[in-house]
This record gives C-alpha cells, sequence and structure tokens, in this order.
C-alpha cells in the first residue's frame, strides 16, 4: 500500500526547506539570469534575428528561463541530499516506512517546484519588459515540468553519489554548466558550423530548450516530438537508475 | 501458543569488502523485555542495530521485528521501531516542533492528538522551551533528547537505543533512565547499548555480549553474573604488603596502599587463599568476598577468557 501521506509530508518538507532560504533559492537565481538577458539582450537585441518576427531578447528569454528551470531543479535534489547526509537527517527519512519511488517522487517533485517558480519569474519580467509571447503554453508546460524531473532526478543521482561538497561541486561545474551553456540556450544551433551542430544533438539539454521554445514561437531546431522522445527517454533513464540505487541502498543505507 | 518474538535475528551477516562485520548473529529479543547489546567497540553492535532498523542492508540472513521481515516487510518494521541512533543529527532549516511534526508525517500521523503527543514528548523530555529553536542552536544533551522524541513521535513498540548517555552528564543521564524505565513498563521492548556497564546490570533483564561480529555470551543479566567462575576477595592489611608471593601475584586484580584484590575461582577454597596470606606472612585486618559485576565478566570474556 502506498504511503501518500509520508510522501506527501516529505515533498512539503523539501519545498519548506528551499522556501526557508527563498533569497538563496530563488531570488538569486532570478537576479543572475535577468542579468544575463540584460547584457546579451541589450547588446545583441538589434543585431541578430534567430526566428523571423522575434528579437534577440524575446528568443533569448525562453533559452534563459529553460536554463534557470534545469539548474535549479539539479541544485534543489542535489543540495538537499547531500546536505542531509552530511547533517545527517537523511535518517529521519531512511526511518520511515517511505518507499524508494515515494521518497524519489517527494524530491523531484520539490525541485520541479522550485525549478518552475524560478523560470516564472524570469519569465514574468519577460513577458512584462519584452513583449514576450507565446503560441502554446501546453508545451510551455510539458517541458517545463518533463524538463525539471529530469533534472531533478539527475540532481537526486548526484546527491546519492557524491560522498562531500566538493562531489557535487564537481559535477555542477563540469557537467551541468558546460551542457545547459552548450544548449542552444544563446543561439540557434543553425547558427553552428557543421560538426558543432552534430554535437550539440547528443546533448539532451538542447531538445529541452528547443522543445520549450517551440512552445513559445511554434518554430524550432528539430521536431518538437524528438524533442518530447529524448526528454522523457532521460527522464526514465535517470529515475530507473536512481530507483534502483534507492532500492539497492546504494551509498545511502551502508 | 509461542508468542513472537519483538526482535528476530537469523544468520545475519555484513560484509564490508574483506571485513566481516557480522558473522551470523542469530538470537531474539522476547517481547516487553529490557535487553541489553554490549561489546566493545567495532564488536558490531551499530552494524546489527543499523540492520535491524533498515538503515543497512545486511549481507545475508534476516531479521524480524515482530514476525515482520525488515527487508520484505519494511513498513511495518518501521512503524514498530523506533531508533535513538548514537551519532548526533541535527537540521539546520526547521525547529525542533516541526521536526516532530515532519517525521509524524512521514508515518501518516498528524491531527489534534499526534499534536498532543508531540507536546507530551517536549514536556516530558524537558524541550518545552526549546521547542522553537533549531537543532544546532542546542547542547549535546538536548540534542540527544531531541533524537529520543524522534523515535518515539510513531509510538513504537520496539524502542531502540545506540550509546544513548554517551556524553550526557549524570543528571540527564539519570532523568533518560528514568523515562526509558518508565517506556519499559508501559510495554515497549527496550534494546540499548551503552558503554556504561552498570546502566545495563542495572536495567537489562538480558544481554548480549558482542566481538568481533560474533555474540560471545547471551543469558540473563542475572545467569551470566552467577555463571562467571571467579568471586573476588578485598583482602585489608594491617600496613602495604611489600611483596607478593607467586599464587597471590598471580590472582591480584587490584591494589590500593594496604587494600589488595583477588580474583579467584569460584571452585578455590577460601582456607588456601589464608594460608598462602599466612605464608606471605601479611597481617590481615579484613576479608570481604563479592560476585563478578557485569563489567567484570564483560572484560573476561571480550579479552579471551570464558565465564
Amino acid at each position: 500500500m502506498i504511503n501518500y501521506a509520508g510522501c506527501w509530508a516529505l515533498f512539503i518538507k523539501e519545498i519548506r526547506r528551499f522556501y526557508s532560504v527563498v533569497v538563496q533559492t530563488v531570488f538569486a537565481p532570478v537576479v543572475a539570469t535577468l542579468l544575463y538577458l540584460l547584457v546579451f539582450g541589450q547588446v545583441l537585441n538589434t543585431q541578430v534575428e534567430v526566428y523571423s518576427g522575434a528579437n534577440y531578447s524575446q528568443f533569448l528569454i525562453p533559452g534563459l528561463v529553460m536554463m534557470a528551470i534545469l539548474q535549479n531543479a539539479f541544485a534543489n535534489t542535489s543540495s538537499s541530499l547531500i546536505q542531509s547526509k552530511m547533517h545527517g537527517n537523511l535518517t529521519f527519512v531512511l526511518l520511515s516506512p517511505i518507499s524508494p519511488l515515494e521518497l524519489y517522487i517527494a524530491f523531484v517533485g520539490a525541485s520541479i517546484v522550485r525549478g518552475i517558480a524560478v523560470g516564472f519569474a524570469i519569465l514574468v519580467v519577460g513577458i512584462i519588459w519584452f513583449d514576450l509571447s507565446w503560441q502554446s503554453p501546453l508545451w510551455i508546460m510539458l517541458f517545463a515540468v518533463l524538463s525539471a524531473a529530469m533534472m531533478g532526478g539527475l540532481g537526486m543521482l548526484a546527491g546519492i553519489i557524491s560522498d562531500k561538497y566538493d562531489h557535487l561541486a564537481a559535477f555542477q561545474n563540469f557537467v551541468i554548466m558546460p551542457l545547459t551553456f552548450l544548449s542552444g540556450v544563446f543561439y540557434s544551433i543553425h547558427a553552428l558550423p557543421g560538426v558543432w551542430q552534430e554535437i550539440s544533438q547528443f546533448n539532451p539539454f538542447f531538445y529541452m530548450v528547443d522543445g520549450f521554445r517551440y512552445g513559445f514561437f511554434g518554430q524550432s531546431d528539430v521536431s518538437v516530438y524528438l524533442s518530447l522522445s529524448v526528454t522523457l527517454f532521460f527522464l526514465m533513464i535517470v529515475s530507473a537508475i536512481n530507483l534502483i540505487l534507492l532500492h539497492k541502498g546504494v551509498k545511502i543505507r551502508e | 501458543m509461542l508468542q513472537t518474538p519483538a526482535v528476530e535475528f537469523q544468520q545475519v551477516k555484513k560484509q564490508y569488502g574483506e571485513l566481516e562485520a557480522l558473522k551470523g548473529i542469530s538470537f531474539s529479543v522476547e517481547e516487553g523485555s529490557f535487553f541489553g547489546l554490549l561489546g566493545p567497540n567495532g564488536a558490531g553492535k551499530s552494524t546489527l542495530i543499523s540492520s535491524m532498523s533498515g538503515l543497512l542492508v545486511p549481507s545475508s540472513g534476516h531479521i524480524k521485528i515482530k514476525g515482520f521481515d525488515v527487508i520484505d516487510d519494511y513498513r511495518q518494521t518501521r512503524r514498530l521501531l523506533g531508533l535513538v541512533p548514537q551519532e548526533l543529527i541535527s537540521d539546520p532549516f526547521f525547529s525542533i516542533r516541526e521536526l516532530l511534526q515532519l517525521q509524524s508525517g512521514y508515518f501518516g500521523l498528524r491531527g489534534a492528538k499526534q499534536s498532543a503527543w508531540i507536546g507530551e514528548l517536549l514536556e516530558r523530555l524537558a524541550l518545552s522551551d526549546k521547542s522553537d529553536a533549531d537543532t544546532s542552536q542546542l547542547s549535546g544533551g538536548m540534542k540527544r533528547r531531541v533524537l529520543i522524541a524522534m523515535a518515539l513521535v510513531h509510538k513504537p513498540q520496539v524502542l531502540v537505543l545506540d550509546e544513548p548517555t554517551a556524553g550526557v552528564d549524570v543528571e540527564l543521564r539519570r532523568t533518560l533512565w528514568e523515562f526509558t524505565k518508565e517506556l519499559h513498563q508501559q510495554g515497549h521492548t527496550i534494546i540499548l547499548t551503552t558503554h556504561y556497564l552498570e546502566e545495563a546490570e542495572a536495567l537489562c533483564e538480558k544481554v548480549a555480549i558482542m566481538q568481533d561480529g560474533e555474540v560471545k555470551a547471551l543469558d540473563s543479566t542475572h545467569a551470566l553474573l552467577s555463571k562467571h567462575s571467579y568471586r573476588y576477595l578485598r583482602v585489608t592489611l594491617s600496613q602495604p604488603a611489600q611483596q607478593l608471593i607467586p599464587p597471590l601475584e598471580q590472582r591480584l586484580v587490584e591494589r590500593e596502599h594496604n587494600r589488595l584484590v583477588f580474583k579467584l575461582e569460584k571452585t578455590a577454597s577460601m582456607t588456601e587463599l589464608l594460608a598462602w596470606l599466612h605464608e606471605n606472612q601479611l597481617q590481615v585486618t579484613d576479608v570481604s568476598s563479592r560476585d563478578a559485576s557485569l563489567e567484570e565478566v564483560f572484560l573476561d570474556l571480550t579479552s579471551g577468557e570464558r565465564v
């Protein structure tokens, strides 16, 4: 029988955890992302037109929103888990009748909330100041939730594997950061030389950004269905690995 | 009909690479008992307790809590068991009351009745005035009390205390034991590990002594003490002894001014000792005899001697 109440309690706890330091977990990434928008948007707004009918700032905003969603969803699960391991309070959860799946859903659910909270704040600025419009809210929501879930899962994986903050920082700086920056947030991959276009297509984050952008402009670098399939595929892979590790208790019940 | 044991270990093994931390542990703890798990550091006590509570996955064997397997029926066993871990735990994001509410939530417990129980726990463990503080603002002793409250929040039938009085002052230690005794009287099964053997002797009805991942002795505290094959004789002399003859020197375990303590086989005759003292030309003013304490039994067992 599923422990819905336990899963809900853990989900709420994870939300309250990041909300208790909301300046650090929400406001700071919003401001940092808006600085990108200010700098790149101002410099390139009149010089670059990626999609017809949209200026560069309008093109950039969905990419920045998705980048913020990806990075913050990852940060939420990974930091929560490593802190719980370091402080020892993960023990309280491990002693409770919460299953690996319930634990995973609660952690990833909270990471989706944080990722979307940060992304939404940036989006509101984009809509008000840069007259950004959208074509399909359904695609926007779908990619926002699935991508945040995938990154929440990846953060969980990093949190499980890492024994100290240093390991997590390495994962964040050498894997997550380059992949998000090279995912087409700031450009269309069609603007890249041939070989880099090929390489970009092996970056799963590219599909998340591209599919998300499709919801705003109705046009994208690759088919939105391909982007959806890749996002779902990675979400399933990451979830499966997490559930196996949690079930076996790897680095958690050792 | 036989009563289901509160806890049952069946051939439990835990391997860390080459190291065998638990070497096929098998014993059971009766329901409603106050059970002591003793052993030197590294004996495997915490590994066994962690395996019982689900914090560790044993390499092989089974552990059952009231007949439920800790792996297959973990939801039931975790509801039945409360663990006070040895390591102090902190959570800088939540107050103590919030931590207790969250922990209740994991067990699906909420509402006025649960809030009242949390209030009672805070009151009973003298944490009421700190209930809005977070754990980083607490002393070690208070953190220990928070851990006890956390372990009791779901009213478990079996309470496991892993070194609960380590680093705790005398006053708090006494309060904790009073509280634990009260829980035992209410019908809880208590499993305790402690380095304070006089506590185990005073509180535990049954004791298992572990060493190197094995159970070296398992019996009622009384039986363990009475089975011990030595007794201790304290001899007071009129003046300090300069040199002892070999049979006395071999049996001497303690020397303090003119008081000497000898460890004698229970089968040995008292007249024999008196004869040796006489032969040593020692003027005896007093002789008293006592049985071994649990600490002496423990030391004998863990240094390779048999009870």
